[in-house]
């Protein structure tokens, strides 16, 4: 352990009836890049907010050049010179580079503001990174890989000894992903340590000395980067274990008949030629990474977005679906995954929230109707088991799983037949979890067919009779239950292989 | 919108509602002028007290429906000016009441669709929309009156404000009318229960099959077709068509609305809530004025229990 420049001993904390990290230890060296990787919940937003003072660790210690350092609030991470990069980058959008960059220290002449020492000052820290950047310019002009370098400049400026990159590339292009590891590459030269996350494990490969692996908020190991295969990461990240959150017997109630079919729905730098069939009583799952465009198909299919071109059939009848009411009128209901921004209002009450949708379809004359008000409130209390005091309570004040229960409840009210999930368990207790996935079974077995995006694997191969993977807006294929793994829809998900390429390997005995 | 069940709380504590807390205001204003104002609690006094509130609370009830959604609309009393020069123009060239009546109504409510479009067509910020036509029609109203009164308006048009019915106000009689039919929409009708949606969160009533363009025109048409009705009331009672009427009551309008309860981040607000927010303020006045007091003073102390309102509200939220 000597030569550990930030070193992280038995790391723990949990969340209310999450274990989100387990006696971690992790180990950065000076001048080091060193990878992050595992599955969504493994752990690794947690540990970097654990570093950067946003959370306080439960138990375990950390230690600086052997100093065990005390971290209460993101000041002190600051102080020590500790940075993060996030994708969505913080900075004053209409102020310029030079301002943003000496933020807080703007040189002054007496009392009054040296404009020409701030450009100067700005200029020479954009030089020094070898960074082309207008010092002059306002930010919000500037690309999001612009801004971020900007956020590096700011950071190495500042003196920083260790930064850290939570999904930088998520909107980079390909020039410009490699123009970050161009600096990277610098920073690594001034001895400052980079702790470097990514889900793309093309880039964990390219840029990072060693890596460390989580799972289950556990760690698995950290390596040489260069030991491995992507193939053999992918192995090491899955094979969680899963508190038998599946109902075991899973039996099928998929049918022959196709509720919807999807053909060449596109959209320009979202996703491309998208097609696929929903049958009836199927649970179609949707597996890729976060921003891979899943909820844009989505949301385009209900009504919600504009697409450039494609069809939509349902029923066998080419439909125009323009609103999301359009989309509710051919029984279409999509449940968002961000339920406090998109699926609640917060400040209503159970009652409201649960007869949202259905007031737009059950009024007379434009009276809402009382009695099938209180119908459908105090039934779907009961069937969804939602706990409130009232269901005059504010919807604000009930826990994570009864909020999504609500949402769930909503589309119930109006008995749709095709219902899109985005993400239906995030942000749930286990139980409620538990309750959902058997609630997504009832509903095959009513004749409903379900769409299911899930960034959770394990969820995803329990639930679907069948799962389409999305790889930067692109449909990498199918695979039926029997051919699901996390190891499959990983590599589909990263764009290694196709479902063929998945078929093929299996087929000739080639493990991956 | 069973505002007074929803802030039941799930711990045992007994937490005292934020509309309960204006009646309580109301009641404590209302007897401490009672018992040391004098000629405070006569019969003409509190006939004159809400008279004179009535015309504005008709317009308040329209701007509750607008901050409800999250908007403002700033063009409400110019809306006033507009029906009345209107209204009183029709009158000398008609003598025609009914048909005058329509006319500036129709002329007021023409405002609303106009920031409807700007604001839900234009995405311009309500408050930038609402400014605009706000400044545009108080100058059509000096353009077409050339900034003069009309005079002459028929005497069984003017004789209407200062009618009573069963003892009470015709003005005020008008102004429950407009609160009983807006407390109807806001509990019973769609566009009631999707204006608070909408207040509350527009993507989610968005993705819920709320149509929002239908509900945003709703409230500013509706918030100028009831300013436009005020403008009339007070035509009559001035009996003269006045060029400035109207003047400066989108202010009180608006802090009726919030010391009623209603919030500028939207989804809260009830009728009857700014009812009493107009009538502390307007008891606020009318017994500061028979105490002697200045009224500018008065603006002074209702400027004060705006902002402590609003602070008492937020104190609040943040403890739960």
């Amino acid at each position: 352990m000597t030569d550990a420049f930030l070193d992280l001993q038995g790391i723990s904390k949990s969340f209310p009836g999450v274990q989100a990290l387990d006696d971690v230890d992790f180990d950065l060296r000076k001048g080091e890049v060193h990878g992050l990787v595992g599955e969504n919940g493994a752990g690794k937003s947690t540990l970097i907010k654990i570093i950067m003072g946003i959370y306080k660790n439960d138990r375990g210690k950390l230690f600086l050049e052997g100093e065990e350092i005390d971290i209460q609030r993101p000041s002190d991470a600051i102080d020590i010179g500790f940075r993060a990069i996030y994708q969505d980058v913080n900075l004053c959008r209409h102020l310029t580079v030079a301002e943003n960059l000496l933020l807080g220290k703007l040189p002054r002449k007496g009392r009054i503001v040296n404009w020409k020492a701030i450009y100067k000052r700005a200029q020479d820290i954009i030089d020094d990174l070898s960074l082309n950047i207008d010092v002059h310019a306002q930010v919000r002009t500037l690309s999001v890989a612009q801004q971020e370098m900007v956020c590096i400049a700011k950071s190495v400026y500042e003196e920083a000894k260790i930064i850290i990159f939570d999904e930088p590339t998520a909107l980079l292009t390909e020039d410009e992903t490699e123009r970050l590891f161009n600096i990277i590459r610098d920073l690594k030269e001034r001895e400052i340590s980079v702790i470097y996350i990514s889900h793309r494990l093309e880039e964990i490969f390219e840029i990072c000395d060693r890596t460390t692996i989580l799972r289950d908020g556990k760690k698995v190991c950290t390596v040489d980067t260069d030991q491995l295969t992507e193939d053999e990461m992918i192995s090491l990240m899955v094979g969680r274990t899963f508190e038998d959150l599946y109902i075991a017997d899973h039996v099928s109630n998929r049918q022959d008949e196709v509720v919807l079919e999807v053909n060449d729905l596109s959209k320009k730098g979202k996703y491309k030629d998208i097609s696929f069939k929903l049958h009836k009583g199927e649970i179609l799952g949707i597996s890729g990474l976060v921003g891979a465009g899943r909820s844009d198909i989505m949301k385009a299919l209900f009504g919600a977005e504009k697409f450039d071109k494609g069809s939509i059939s349902i029923h066998g009848k080419d439909v125009v679906i323009s609103s999301p009411m359009a989309g509710i009128k051919n029984g279409l209901a999509y449940l968002p995954e961000d339920r406090r921004h998109e699926g609640l209002a917060l400040g209503l009450t159970v009652s409201a929230n649960l007869n949202m949708t259905s007031f737009q379809l059950n009024h007379k004359f434009g009276l809402v109707d009382g009695s099938n008000e209180k119908t459908i409130t105090d039934t779907f209390i009961e069937k969804l088991d939602i706990k409130t005091p009232s269901p005059q309570q504010q919807i604000a004040k009930l826990s994570g799983g009864n909020q999504q229960k609500v949402v769930i409840g909503k589309w119930l009210a109006i008995d749709s037949d095709i219902l899109i999930f985005d993400e239906p368990t995030i942000g749930v207790d286990v139980g409620t979890k538990r309750e959902i996935y058997k609630l997504l079974y009832d509903l095959t077995a009513q004749g409903k067919s379900l769409i299911v995006i899930s960034s959770y694997l394990p969820e995803v191969i329990g639930v679907s009779d069948r799962v389409m993977v999305i790889h930067e807006g692109k449909n990498m294929g199918f695979l039926d239950r029997e051919e699901l793994s996390e190891v499959a829809l990983l590599r589909m998900a990263s764009g290694l292989a196709t479902a063929e390429e998945i078929r093929a390997q299996t087929n000739t005995g080639v493990t991956t | 919108m069973r505002k007074l069940l929803q802030r039941d709380s799930t711990t045992n504590k007994i937490i005292i509602p934020a509309q309960l807390t204006i009646v309580f205001i109301f009641l404590v204003i209302f007897t401490l002028s009672s018992v040391f104002v004098g000629g405070f609690l006569t019969y003409n006094n509190i006939f004159n007290l809400v008279r004179q509130t009535s015309i504005n609370g008709v317009v308040a009830i329209g701007m509750t429906f607008v901050i409800i959604t999250a908007g403002i609309d700033l063009s409400v009393g110019a809306v006033v000016g507009l029906s009345s020069v209107i209204t009183s123009l029709m009158l000398v060239r008609t003598n025609n009441i009914p048909l005058s009546i329509a006319v500036g109504i129709l002329a007021g409510t023409m405002v609303g669709l106009i920031n409807a479009l700007a604001i839900f067509e234009g995405n311009v910020p309500a408050f930038i929309a609402t400014l605009g036509t706000q400044i545009s029609t108080r100058g059509l109203v000096m353009l077409i009156t050339r900034a003069r009164l009309i005079a002459g308006l028929p005497e069984r048009f003017t004789h209407f404000a200062q009618k009573t019915i069963l003892g009470i106000p015709s003005l005020a009689i008008v102004w429950f009318l407009v609160a009983a039919l807006g407390g109807f929409i806001t509990r019973f009708t769609l566009f009631g229960r999707n204006i608070y949606a909408i207040g509350s969160n527009r993507e989610a009533s968005r993705l819920s099959g709320v149509n929002l363009r239908k509900n945003i025109y709703g409230v500013y048409i509706f918030a100028a077709f009831l300013s436009a009705i005020a403008g009339i009331l007070l035509t009559s009672r001035m009996a003269n068509g006045i060029p400035t009427a109207g003047a400066g009551f989108e202010q009180d309008a608006i802090t009726a609305a919030v010391i009623g309860g209603a919030s500028f981040y939207g989804g809260e607000g009830t009728i009857w809530g700014t009812m009493l927010g107009a009538m502390i303020m307007q008891t606020l006045r009318n017994s500061g004025t028979l105490l002697g007091i200045e009224s500018f003073v008065l603006d002074i102390l209702v400027g004060a229990l705006l902002i402590i309102a609003v602070m008492l509200d937020q104190l609040k939220k943040k403890q739960e």
